[in-house]
């Protein structure tokens, strides 16, 4: 009986999957080669994914070391400055260079964490709300609108100062906040999908709902839903930095680039250099995920027009 | 289009319904508002009096008709801090925000507008590739550092302009800019799509092959058009200018309301938060509604059901 089920059918995915472009990882790794700027974005990228890792091998202060005797040191090459600490040192003496390697550690866990809850959030959302219809669609969508109604940072900011600051509540306030853009596209993409003939083949040989969305529409709509979390890692970069900024992010002895930007802010008049290097690393890894987003979607997602055509 | 206008302002109601229902449970039920309305050297007689004053102790239900209620006819209560109703002082920030976001949206117009277009009409050429990168890093700079680095280099180095605080023009350039730079990155990208869509069109080609100059078709056939789709993104993009307020207000000191939420929230002032959340919603869904109703009437084609 379930072996029936399998055979391919005129009309459904199966069939349709022959006639698809060839994927897999040989596919993905030629286009990367001939795209400019999505290699420039997966170097960078990668870079800041090894500078994470390999954070203890590449520093030799711990990061959240205060020393008043070294407070404000200019880098190495500036008067002044020492190869010990070549990016200088902040306000409590603390190494530039360790607080920006480790930085990086919170600045991707978060970007990424985040952006898997409010994927997770969004796709069990937007499948219900896109298949079902009806009133459940109206209610999620009318929660979605007011969501909307407040910025985002407004929301995360407010919810931050009742939970209290940590890397894991960032992850989860981020995520939940986050989740209408995510429910949209899912929705969008369910309504078209589920109006196919395949899904209405299947459900016409008795597969259930559950079976319906899950063997039928999740696997259709899985590319756009990738392009749409790559598109956001950037963005909730930024937000962990804001967020940090503002005094509600992480708290000590982790280390936020943003926090180090709030630092670096009361002292620009006389040691620009602990404002400039965190915002440095900031803008270049965000540069790097919008690169290797933008590729992304230019390789799975064919129908939205390329940034370059 | 009365019928039309009356319809989307009734729309209003069930979205600040629930930002109303949001704003409650964020403040009540997730948090302790009698812990973070007293010192923590309180005793617990001090605790129980503010639970009865503030009706903490009836059902959830009760409380959330209660701040409807006082909601509705704009009682947030007071905060704590300034002593004042927390509406009034609300209310009392927004002329500078409102300064700082029109400035912004100036600065991102002026800057999106020939961006976009000359990339749309140059496309494919070195200059659109360098318009495109810097629209590019204009995305990927988080506004406050760059807001840090105009006082780097405006303020102290070349010591033109000043560091913080709200006065003449001159105090107004540096924020605004700042907050209009990350809008007027994505209005670039869009301007450029919306263009060369609209520069594929039928009726461009007969402008052009009647004769009609470079410049003409460019600016009254093509611009006017490709600016429809441009104004209803914008008012989306008008949330996240506000948004964008609380840190740039709050890099450069200015005397907004998203300064006074970020004092209020970091200090758990929660009737400002409150209030200020509030506003803030009301103040995106009429917007939203009077772009979509403008939009509308701009472009014709459109109809009102």
């Amino acid at each position: 009986m379930t072996g029936s089920n399998e055979m391919p059918i005129p009309g459904t995915e199966q069939e349709q999957d022959n006639g698809r472009a060839p994927t897999g990882f040989r596919y993905i790794w030629q286009q990367l080669i001939i795209s400019k700027t999505g290699m420039f974005g997966a170097v960078l990228v990668l870079l800041v994914v090894l500078i994470a890792i390999g954070a203890p091998l590449l520093t030799s202060h711990d990061p959240a070391a205060v020393n008043p005797l070294n407070r404000l040191k200019p880098p190495a090459w500036l008067e002044g400055g020492t190869a010990e600490y070549w990016l200088g040192t902040d306000n409590l003496g603390r190494d530039m260079w360790s607080r920006i390697v480790y930085g990086a550690r919170v600045s991707l866990i978060v970007g990424m964490g985040a952006v898997i809850v409010s994927g997770i959030i969004g796709a069990i959302l937007g499948l219900v709300s896109g298949f079902y219809g009806k009133w459940v669609d109206a209610v999620i969508m009318r929660v979605g609108d007011a969501f909307m109604a407040i910025p985002t940072i407004l929301f995360m900011l407010v919810v931050m100062a009742i939970v209290g600051p940590g890397i894991t509540t960032l992850i989860f306030v981020i995520g939940v906040t986050n989740w209408v853009p995510f429910t949209r596209v899912v929705r969008s993409e369910v309504l078209s999908i589920k109006e196919r003939d395949f899904v209405h083949a299947a459900r016409s040989i008795g597969a259930k709902n559950g079976r319906l969305i899950l063997k039928h529409i999740l696997p259709n709509i899985l590319s756009s839903f990738i392009v749409i979390c790559g598109m956001n890692v950037g963005t909730t970069i930024i937000m962990e930095a804001s967020l940090s900024f503002l005094g509600l992010g992480i708290k000590p002895p982790d280390v936020s680039w943003g926090g180090m930007l709030s630092d670096g802010r009361q002292y620009v008049a006389t040691s620009w250099w602990v404002a400039t290097f965190p915002g440095l690393a900031i803008t270049f890894t965000v540069l790097g995920v919008i690169f290797l987003g933008d590729w992304l979607r230019d390789v799975l997602d064919p129908r939205t027009e390329t940034t370059q055509k | 289009m009365g019928k039309y206008v009356l319809k989307s302002l009734l729309q209003i109601i069930p979205v600040l319904f629930i930002v109303s229902l949001i704003v409650f449970i964020l403040v009540r039920v997730t948090g302790d508002p009698v812990a973070l309305m007293l010192p923590e050297t309180a005793t617990a007689e001090d605790r129980a009096v503010l639970t009865q004053a503030l009706g903490l102790d009836q059902p959830l239900y009760t409380q959330y008709v209660k701040f409807l209620g006082s909601a509705l006819q704009g009682d947030f209560g007071q905060s704590f801090r300034y002593n004042q109703p927390a509406l009034e002082l609300v209310l009392e920030r927004l002329p500078a925000s409102f300064e700082l976001a029109v400035a912004a949206m100036f600065f991102a117009v002026l800057m999106a507008v020939p961006l976009g277009v000359i990339s749309a009409v140059k496309r494919n050429t070195f200059t659109d590739l360098i318009i495109s990168g810097i629209s590019v890093i204009g995305k990927a700079m988080p506004n406050f550092w760059m807001g840090i680095m105009l006082i780097l280099l405006f303020s102290v180095m070349l010591g033109v302009l000043p560091v913080s605080g709200r006065g003449g023009l001159s105090h107004l350039i540096l924020p605004a800019f700042t907050l209009g730079v990350g809008l007027a990155a994505q209005m670039t990208r869009l301007i450029r799509s919306s263009m060369l869509e609209i520069l594929n069109q039928d009726y461009i080609r007969t402008a052009r092959s009647k004769g009609l100059g470079r410049m003409v078709v460019i600016v009254k056939h093509a611009f006017r058009n490709g600016l429809i789709p441009v104004v209803t993104i914008m008012s989306l993009q008008f949330t996240s200018l506000i948004g964008g307020t609380l840190i740039t207000e709050t890099v450069f000191s200015w005397p907004g309301l998203g300064q006074l939420l970020v004092v209020a929230v970091n200090t758990h002032d929660m009737a400002i938060v409150q209030a200020a959340v509030f506003v803030i919603a009301v103040i995106v869904v009429v917007t939203n509604i009077l772009t979509d109703v403008a939009y509308r009437l701009l472009d014709p084609r459109i109809k009102y059901d």
